[in-house]
């Protein structure tokens, strides 16, 4: 197991280095320099600027320079806020993005498992059509349109929630946490309902009713675990849509959150915070996966880790 | 002789959308307290569905039953509700697969999976049952239970896995144990291996075993009475000598010749021609009548009803009526024949629900 998880490690390291460096080239051929909207700053004043950041350098040499720092866990610092180092931009950022990510998962993964649990149990009735037209339509329609909507019915018009902003408070979360779960929920009923489907009509569910469990245990005790086995698969991807769906999201409810800085500095060529958050982003996501593959062995004995010896 | 089981007149059909297939129609038979009854009959002859149908484990909400009656110790368990069901399910009734690869949960380990029935009808604690599992795991013969319920089904082999499957249906000692086809997905050395563990189980527990199969060397193996099952109905029904050496309808015939046996060196096995009749319009006479070699012509127009041959014996064939021709059974049948004779002068039509 340990062995296992250093080798993973170790292939997370790879892959970041990848990360880091294709971004830090494709980065650099982005037209423009962080100077180029302004106009106060004199030619030499320019000059100097530049000199500073280290940006007169030839690009290997900034990339060396930079990988420099970054192994050192240095981000370098931002050029839009008096040399605020990017570490810090992000970790005061992270808070409400987190937050919406996290709740947005979570809600979305219940609601969607328990919707197509129901539409599973009730299948070809009423409540499995309903479930099935919420999944589609949530699949389709994309999260800023949710996010409109949502803004327009529960807040201008019935007052319930703030329009917008963050307060810290609970009800600034509601609305975009809604909107931004829609797609995970029906991404999970959809797969949980086929799944449960297929995993009710096997053998051993016949054999658990034949022992005398009731209704409710068979597809609890025995038939969601199975189910859930390649739910699994795709709450990575999820994962990650919900990383890049609150950059739009953050926009529209006007969240001081990370995918709102991110969208600015690509829009000033802030070099150290596009690639600061950028490699935050891929540290998140190849977390994530290195997680996944983890729980599958929790939840499916068949595929668990064993100590090598097999 | 004490009746455990008995089936009145049940018919099951289920609705697809090719209309109502009428899979069972009519069924009689009893089973007594640990007697072993082997039902056979080729695919779709309706064996397994009878055997859901009285664990009313038939796949809902298409297949139903339609009309009769299932008395288990008295009571008539056809009408029961689900939840009734569950209190009987795996205590008094309980159930071995045919494969046992995808009969456990693969997920849970295989401690769990028996201590469930435990846990849920004898309301032990966990400790207790645990103890009884270990009882159960050595029962059929898997040694170090101890450490091996703590495993999980991928770590069993087949023969290994069905072993679990029968620890599984046994664990509230149940009055009646229906086996389908328990030995078909496992290879004949280990077939031979579960056989022998049924019979000493049955044995010791004294439970009756209703024995689902299309395998007649494990017939006649296992079994004290033989219903023979073809397009829904029991065709023949006796006791196992009677049906292996004094067969009278015709399907068992083609059954029996169709058998390899060491007594049928140097001769050609037989088939039976054609294939059984689409259920959801069954034929008007006899169903068996277009495959039969020995048809009259009775049987295109009218359903034989059950003669009886002896006390035990009962055979729904024109061929036993008294104004039918002499017809002699084939030669693959007659090598078995060990001159059983009927008890009865001539047989005469039974009286409804009398088998």
């Amino acid at each position: 197991m340990t062995r296992y998880l250093l080798k993973r490690v170790g292939y997370m390291v790879i892959t970041l280095f990848i990360i880091a460096s294709v971004s830090f080239f494709l980065m650099k051929m982005l037209p423009g320099s962080p100077l180029s909207a302004e106009n106060k700053l004199s030619e030499e004043q320019q000059a100097i600027v530049l000199e500073k950041y280290g940006l007169n350098d030839p690009v290997p040499v900034q990339y060396v320079k930079y990988m420099a720092g970054l192994v050192q866990g240095d981000l370098g610092t931002s050029y839009q806020f008096d040399s605020t180092p990017v570490t810090k931009i992000i970790s005061d950022r992270i808070g409400p993005s987190a937050i919406l990510g996290a709740q947005s998962l979570i809600f979305g993964l219940i609601f969607g498992i328990l919707l197509g649990l129901v539409a599973a149990i009730f299948h070809n009735g009423f409540l499995d059509f309903t479930s099935t037209i919420v999944a589609v339509l949530g699949t389709s329609i994309p999260s800023f349109v949710f996010a409109g909507l949502l803004q327009y019915g529960l807040a201008v018009q019935l007052g319930w929630f703030p329009v917008a902003l963050w307060d810290g408070g609970f009800e600034y979360t509601v609305l975009p946490t809604i909107a931004l779960m829609i797609f995970p929920m029906a991404t999970a009923a959809r797969f949980t309902r086929t799944e449960m489907l297929e995993v009710l009509g096997s053998d051993f569910i016949t054999t658990a009713r034949a022992k005398g469990v009731s209704g409710a245990g068979v597809v609890f005790k025995h038939g969601l675990r199975n189910a859930l086995i390649p739910l699994v698969t795709i709450i990575g991807p999820m994962a990650v849509g919900l990383m890049t769906g609150t950059l739009v999201i953050e926009q529209i409810f006007a969240i001081p959150g990370i995918g709102e800085q991110f969208v600015k500095s690509i829009m000033v060529n802030d070099y150290p915070t596009i690639m600061g958050t950028t490699i935050f982003y891929s540290v998140l996501f190849v977390a994530i996966i290195l997680v996944i593959d983890l729980l599958y062995g929790i939840i499916d004995p068949r595929i668990r880790v064993t100590g090598g010896d097999k | 002789m004490d009746k455990l089981l008995d089936v009145k007149n049940l018919k099951i059909s289920f609705n697809t959308y090719g209309g109502e297939v009428q899979a069972v129609r009519g069924v009689n038979f009893t089973v007594n307290k640990g007697e072993t009854l082997a039902i056979v009959g080729e695919s779709g002859s309706g064996k397994s569905v009878t055997t859901k149908a009285l664990m009313q484990l038939l796949p809902k909400p298409h297949g139903f039953i339609k009309e009769g009656e299932i008395l288990f110790e008295g009571e008539d368990i056809a009408k029961k509700s689900d939840k009734d069901m569950q209190k009987i399910r795996g205590k008094d009734i309980s159930m071995i697969f045919q494969d046992p690869m995808t009969s456990l949960n693969p997920t849970m380990k295989i401690g769990n999976q028996i201590m469930e029935g435990l846990i849920l009808h004898q309301k032990m604690s966990r400790d207790k049952a645990r103890e009884r599992t270990i009882e159960l795991l050595e029962l059929v013969g898997i040694p170090d239970a101890e450490s091996r319920l703590k495993q999980f089904p991928h770590q069993f082999s087949g023969g290994m896995r069905q072993r679990v499957v029968i620890a599984i249906a046994l664990a509230c000692n149940p009055k009646l144990l229906i086996a389908d086809e328990p030995t078909t997905a496992l290879d004949v050395t280990i077939q031979a291996q579960i056989l022998e563990l049924m019979k000493d189980i049955q044995k010791k527990t004294d439970s009756a075993i209703i024995f689902i199969t299309h395998d007649l060397g494990v017939v006649a193996n296992v079994a004290d009475r033989v219903a023979v099952m073809y397009a829904g109905k029991i065709v023949e029904i006796g006791t196992a000598d009677e049906i292996f050496y004094n067969p009278k309808h015709p399907y068992t015939w083609g059954l029996l010749g169709s058998m390899p046996s060491l007594d049928n060196e140097g001769y050609e096995l037989t088939a039976i021609p054609g294939t059984p009749p689409d259920m959801t319009d069954p034929p008007k006479g006899d169903a068996f009548a277009p495959r039969n070699d020995y048809a009259l012509k009775i049987d295109e127009e009218l359903e034989p009803p059950m003669f009886k041959v002896s006390d035990t014996h009962y055979a729904a064939t024109w061929l036993l009526h008294e104004n039918a021709p002499n017809v002699e059974p084939p030669e693959s049948v007659k090598r078995r024949l060990k001159g059983i004779s009927n008890t009865g002068s001539t047989p005469e039509v039974a009286k409804d629900g009398e088998q």
